[in-house]
């Protein structure tokens, strides 16, 4: 069929002689949803940000498949090739949005500053996108020229969110999107997300603690314990009848509501 | 459509003393397009598992389970998930939704993924909600709020939205009154008029000599059982 969007191979990063994560091999094609789960240093964030670019693995390679020049590893590319492919093709939801953000910025400049770095310099057009995504993260057009601080933690997640997709990127990395939004908030930001990862044909990597998240969201999922993906497959039945005791312990971990 | 070939599933619970527990061994069967096949069998003997098994849903240990040209048991997560988009559906016990999503989006979905036009998807979605009495009030809002009821039916409507070639119902008349069962009984005998080839689990013994042409006896296919 199609050519993956992604190709990882043998990726190996340590923290000295500590292992980060290690051994892990995946392909992730165009409008695939891939979530990873985890507990609290499992390697599931350093995997994340190796993938992205963020930080440099010791070994393996992250082939993703360019507009240009097709499959190319971006763990030997040029930094400026890199940097430009995170601004063009790639965007990062950071868990929390003040990462993500320019927080004393305002809103509609957090969206058309991602515009303005992508080459687009019209006024008129870079406010018109940036009040049309900000609809569509469902914050008003009289928020617009409000600065991130000044809105609640949902909506400054939302306008992350906003920031990052305005520019039409092809892979988006999430960690932990709805980490520390109470329930509420989460759902809809979950709708949204899924609403607009459906629509763009947006192929995703969902980092996350949260089973019911990935439940929702994910084609397949990863397991990641101590640095290694212990098992992978269709969320489903990873969650329904996992093979490996760490994510048997993790599945029937969860408190039933 | 369906075909089960010695099909093996056992259970291990590493957790709890690494317990093995054999469920099901050597399963096979058939079910032509146009015929609904009735997994029988006391509670327990493994019909769930069985139905989970062919949606992918349960990992298979040993043997084949052909949809199609597709065998469920070695084939990639993403070959599943074109398989449930085009050709195999389930409609299970409980609804499980996105909160917020509105009824009639949830209906009209699984057409909407196949590429169909959304005004024919939700025209569809409308028609099947208006069968199964589920009130126009009611089309606009999220089902999570709904009764165990309604929410079945909203399921059951979900279920016979895109018109798969191969269905799997786990017990699609529960909890339905007489008039909203014959509905359902109606959708089915439309299915296979169609040609869909269909497996379910009906405890209602009226409505599977009804709807069903055949039992399997999956008491036949449980270790330790027979």
């Amino acid at each position: 069929m199609s050519t993956p969007l992604l190709q990882v191979r043998d990726l190996h990063k340590f923290y000295g002689d500590r292992l980060g994560c290690g051994d892990v091999n995946f392909d992730l094609y165009p409008g695939e949803v891939l979530g990873i789960v985890g507990e609290s240093g499992s390697g599931k964030s350093t995997l994340l940000n190796c993938l992205a670019g963020h930080l440099a693995p010791e070994r393996g390679q992250v082939l993703f498949d360019t507009r240009d020049q097709g499959l190319v590893d971006t763990l030997t590319m040029s930094e400026p090739r890199r940097r430009l492919l995170a601004r063009t093709d790639w965007a990062f939801v950071h868990q929390h949005a003040r990462d993500g953000l320019r927080m004393n910025v305002s809103a509609g400049g957090n969206v058309g500053e991602r515009l303005m770095a992508v080459g687009d310099r019209h006024y008129g057009n870079i406010r018109a996108q940036a009040i049309d995504w900000l609809d569509r993260v469902e914050i008003t057009a009289d928020r617009v020229d409000d600065r991130p601080s000044a809105f609640s933690g949902g909506m400054q997640q939302r306008l992350q969110i906003a920031r990052n997709l305005v520019t039409g990127p092809r892979l988006v990395f999430m960690d932990e999107p709805t980490g520390g939004l109470d329930v509420s908030v989460q759902a809809r930001l979950l709708d949204l997300l899924r609403g607009l990862v459906r629509e763009m044909g947006l192929s995703a990597i969902i980092v996350t603690h949260d089973l019911a998240v990935v439940r929702l969201l994910a084609d397949r999922l990863m397991v990641m314990k101590s640095g290694h993906v212990v098992e992978s497959g269709l969320t489903d039945q990873v969650l329904d009848d996992p093979q490996h005791a760490y994510t048997q312990l993790l599945v029937s971990s969860v408190l039933q509501v | 459509m369906i075909h089960l070939e010695n099909v093996q599933k056992t259970f291990t619970l590493h957790n709890q003393g690494s317990a093995e527990i054999p469920v099901l061994s050597g399963a096979g069967f058939t079910v032509n397009p146009g015929e609904c096949v009735a997994l029988s069998g006391a509670s327990g003997a493994g019909k769930s598992t069985l139905m989970r098994m062919i949606y992918g849903n349960y990992l298979t240990q040993g043997g084949r389970i052909m949809i199609g040209d597709v065998d469920v048991v070695t084939a990639e997560p993403r070959e599943i998930l074109n398989l449930r988009r085009d050709t195999l559906g389930y409609v299970s016990q409980f609804l499980r939704v996105v909160p917020r999503v509105p009824t009639l989006d949830v209906v009209a979905e699984p057409l909407l993924r196949v590429g169909t036009p959304r005004d024919v998807a939700e025209a569809r979605a409308r028609d099947l909600l208006a069968r199964l009495n589920i009130p126009e009030r009611l089309w606009s809002l999220s089902p999570t709020t709904f009764s165990g009821g309604e929410q079945q039916r909203v399921n059951i409507a979900r279920g016979f939205a895109h018109a798969f070639p191969a269905l799997l119902l786990d017990e699609p008349t529960a909890s339905l009154d007489a008039m909203n069962r014959a509905v359902v009984m109606d959708l089915i005998h439309e299915a296979k008029a169609r040609g869909t080839a269909i497996v379910g689990i009906f405890h209602d013994a009226e409505a599977r000599a009804a709807v069903c042409d055949r039992e399997i006896d999956v008491t036949a296919f449980t270790p330790g059982m027979n």
